[in-house]
């Protein structure tokens, strides 16, 4: 009997439950996945069983990734349980490949995971290695010769083929890298031909990394790890000064920028501060970090402390150094952008608004609400022209989305009510004008025609009633609707 | 008015022109009031509405709160310099409550759509907040902060602060409140706004919007008003209704126009 009862992770498979994952000790004692549970139960009386969660099980491994950014930025998930690093340049920061590979499993051994790694210099070469505890580091120009011992499922292909590879007696990579490549190709599908050279480091293939790669990054490691508030911002001040003067060498400003927290046992906080123009002002981004830690509603949680903190500019913009023109209005300008993105990091870019004119008739379709943030140049659009001097308003303050239902009364079939209800307050009319007929757009979802109707009641008030649809004498009762209020 | 207390008032106005210049004559009496009427309510006001200080705008009824609302806008546009952009704090409830901002509605009063800023918020505590942050910046025309109801929030600190913020930056900042019994506070004048009957254009249509306004307080002078004042659009500039009309005595209503002559030029889509 084994110290510890054997655990098995069971899924739901074909309608019986199966083993999804067991763990070594039952891997010891026959159990493999696929077989049932009630088989398995059948041989081990003592079997610990757990439900399958993949999504926490994505989560775990979205966790790590976060965490290996601490290696590099170029981080990409492979498959549902790999993870592919892109170290190209930063090996030496870690003392050497071999060193980086063996900080990074230890690591993880730390945080109580299961991993293996190699590095190559080819994303399929290290992959294929990576299935063995040996931690192998492959020299430069030496993958093909790397992965010549590896059976032939390192292609990764489908079992059919996998199959039809064993058969013609081929069994490892290395019988197949000496052979020529167009029978092959012939055989066993182009893509058979495309995974072995990749394999072999011989056909580049990018990775593609899970999150953007910052334009510039600045970075603090901490061997004493900080929790203060204080030294936080403090940190945060001068890598924002750090990242400043990257900018500053390409001639840009960063229109997003993004602090990363990472916390000693593992955990990391990403915290995104954006800007409606491209700023490169260590105050004001040290600022915007403020207001966004201030405001934010699961505060940043120390815990033990952070070993690194890290401040990278995503989106980056040409900047055009604000001159201050003798009236001043640029600059303006720069305090208005800053009071947005101050706003904007507080309560969040989606409640700063701005309003863009659509080029339609339906008048709730006519003003589009737009974040500042992401304006731009239809920001300055022009909204039409004005009614005509000594014209009053034609149209209302506020309108309602969607139009409010009222009763109404009219005296003439096609004329202005005389007195209708909403709210459950009855006004009459005193003055109207209309109607001011508005045609549905045909293209796009038709419906009835609007009479449109500028009303006072006798109070003074003033309103935007319509009539859905005209009189006619097949055509039932008419439904009034309140659009919008005057001032 | 009577003549002693036209010349009482046109002292006042001289009086505050020559403090508020302390060394550049001539130029600060526009900049530190706005003129509201050119008449009567620039008198009671000493010269005009003060620049760069809190006004509380209250709705009469609740019925009122969009004439409250066309008040403060009219007068944001009074106060803001041409280009400098406006600033409407609003909290979620206001736009339930009274719909959304129109931007055409916006032009019609007077306002670039392009040069105001919304910054819709949940509550209460959030709006006075981001309307101090936005008091403080002294590149903003205007700005307008408009919480619901009478949060506990909104004391008399609160408003303090946001006239020491608004005579540092020289912001005119309008406190809107809907939904609020007036009460003493710490805004230099407070309002009370009612829709009033407009004077009616041709065919009897509804005409430029009217206000019926009171002056519950004055910080620098007594209380004033009623006043029914119209705003216009083209000169910026509040004025008495054109003609006064009771609407009561208004005979009943004809239509406004035989429909198919009008649709002709008001078709639209």
């Amino acid at each position: 009997m084994p110290a510890e009862a054997p655990l098995v992770i069971v899924e739901k498979a074909k309608g019986a439950i199966a083993i999804a994952a067991p763990d070594a000790a039952a891997i010891d004692l026959g159990l493999a996945p696929g077989l049932s549970l009630a088989e398995a139960r059948a041989r081990l009386s003592d079997l610990v069983v757990a439900e399958h969660d993949p999504a926490a099980d994505d989560a775990l491994v979205e966790a790590i990734a976060d965490w290996c950014d601490r290696y590099t930025p170029l981080v990409a998930r492979h498959g549902a349980r790999g993870l592919m690093l892109d170290i190209t340049g930063v090996a030496h920061l870690f003392k050497g490949e071999a060193a980086l590979l063996d900080d990074l499993l230890t690591r993880l051994d730390g945080l109580g995971l299961t991993a293996f790694g190699a590095i190559a210099g080819a994303p399929a070469t290290a992959r294929a290695l990576a299935r063995s505890p040996r931690r192998i580091v492959v020299e430069p120009g030496c993958e093909a010769s790397a992965v010549r011992p590896l059976p032939i499922s390192a292609l990764g292909l489908d079992p059919v083929r996998l199959q039809a590879l064993a058969r013609a007696g081929l069994k490892t990579v290395g019988d197949l890298i000496d052979r020529p490549r167009s029978p092959l190709a012939a055989r066993f599908g182009a893509d058979c031909v495309e995974r072995l050279e990749r394999l072999a480091g011989i056909l580049e293939h990018p990775i593609s990394p899970r999150r953007p790669v910052p334009a510039a990054l600045a970075e603090r490691i901490f061997f004493q790890p900080i929790a203060h508030e204080d030294d936080i911002a403090a940190t945060l001040a001068r890598l924002a000064a750090d990242v400043a003067s990257l900018l500053e060498t390409r001639g840009e400003g960063g229109r997003s920028f993004e602090a990363s927290f990472y916390r000693v046992d593992g955990d990391v906080r990403r915290i995104t501060v954006a800007t409606a123009r491209p700023n490169r002002a260590p105050k004001a981004i040290a600022r915007l970090f403020h207001e966004k830690l201030d405001a934010l509603s699961v505060p940043l949680d120390a815990g033990f402390g952070f070993d690194l903190i890290r401040l990278g500019a995503f989106r980056t913009e040409p900047f055009v150094a604000a001159q201050a023109s003798l009236d001043g209005h640029a600059l303006d300008d720069e305090a208005v952008a800053d009071l947005v993105d101050r706003l904007g990091a507080r309560f969040g870019p989606e409640r700063v608004l701005g309003f863009v004119p659509e080029d339609t008739h339906i008048p709730e379709r006519r003003t589009r609400m737009v974040p500042v943030f992401t304006l731009g140049e239809e920001g300055k659009a022009q909204w039409g022209e004005l009614p005509a001097t000594g014209e009053p308003p034609l149209r209302p303050l506020s309108l309602f989305d969607p139009p409010e239902p009222v009763e109404a009364l009219g005296e003439v079939p096609d004329g202005p009510p005389l007195s209708f209800r909403w709210r459950r307050v009855l006004h009459q009319v005193a003055r109207a004008e209309g109607p001011e007929r508005i045609a549905p757009e045909w293209w796009r979802d038709g419906g009835p025609d609007r009479d449109y109707f500028r009303v006072e009641d006798r109070k003074g008030a003033r309103f935007w009633l319509y009539r859905e649809g005209g009189y006619a004498a097949d055509r039932p009762q008419p439904r009034w609707f309140l659009h919008g209020l005057f001032a | 008015m009577s003549t002693a207390k036209a010349t009482l008032s046109a002292l006042r106005q001289r009086i505050a022109t020559i403090e508020a210049t302390a060394g550049t004559p001539g130029v600060a009496s526009s900049r530190s009031r706005i003129e509201i009427d050119r008449d009567c309510v620039d008198a009671a006001l000493g010269g005009g509405l003060a620049r760069g200080a809190l006004h509380e705008i209250h709705a009469a009824t609740g019925a009122d709160n969009i004439a409250a609302s066309g008040f403060s806008l009219a007068l944001a546009v009074a106060a803001a310099p041409a280009g400098k952009p406006v600033v409407w704090v609003r909290q979620d409830y206001a736009a339930r409550e009274g719909g959304g901002l129109d931007g055409d509605g916006l032009a019609a009063l007077g306002l670039d759509p392009a040069a105001l800023i919304l910054v819709r918020l949940r509550d209460p505590l959030a709006v006075l907040r981001a309307g101090g942050e936005a008091a403080r910046c002294a590149a903003l025309g205007a700005v307008l902060v408009e919480p619901w109801g009478e949060p506990k929030a909104l004391d008399l600190t609160v408003q303090r602060r946001f006239q020491l913020a608004a005579e540092a930056s020289g912001v005119t900042v309008l406190l809107l409140r809907p939904g609020a019994r007036p009460m003493p506070g710490g805004a230099e004048t407070r309002w009370q706004v009612a829709a009033g009957p407009a004077a009616p254009m041709a065919m009897n249509a509804p005409g430029h919007p009217t206000f019926d306004l009171t002056l519950l307080r004055h910080r620098h002078g007594p209380p004033g008003g009623p006043w029914r004042l119209e705003w216009n659009r083209d000169e910026k500039l509040f004025k008495p209704p054109a003609l006064l009309r009771d609407p009561a005595a208004v005979p009943r209503l004809e239509p406004a126009a035989p429909p198919a002559e009008r649709t002709a030029f008001r078709l639209a889509g």
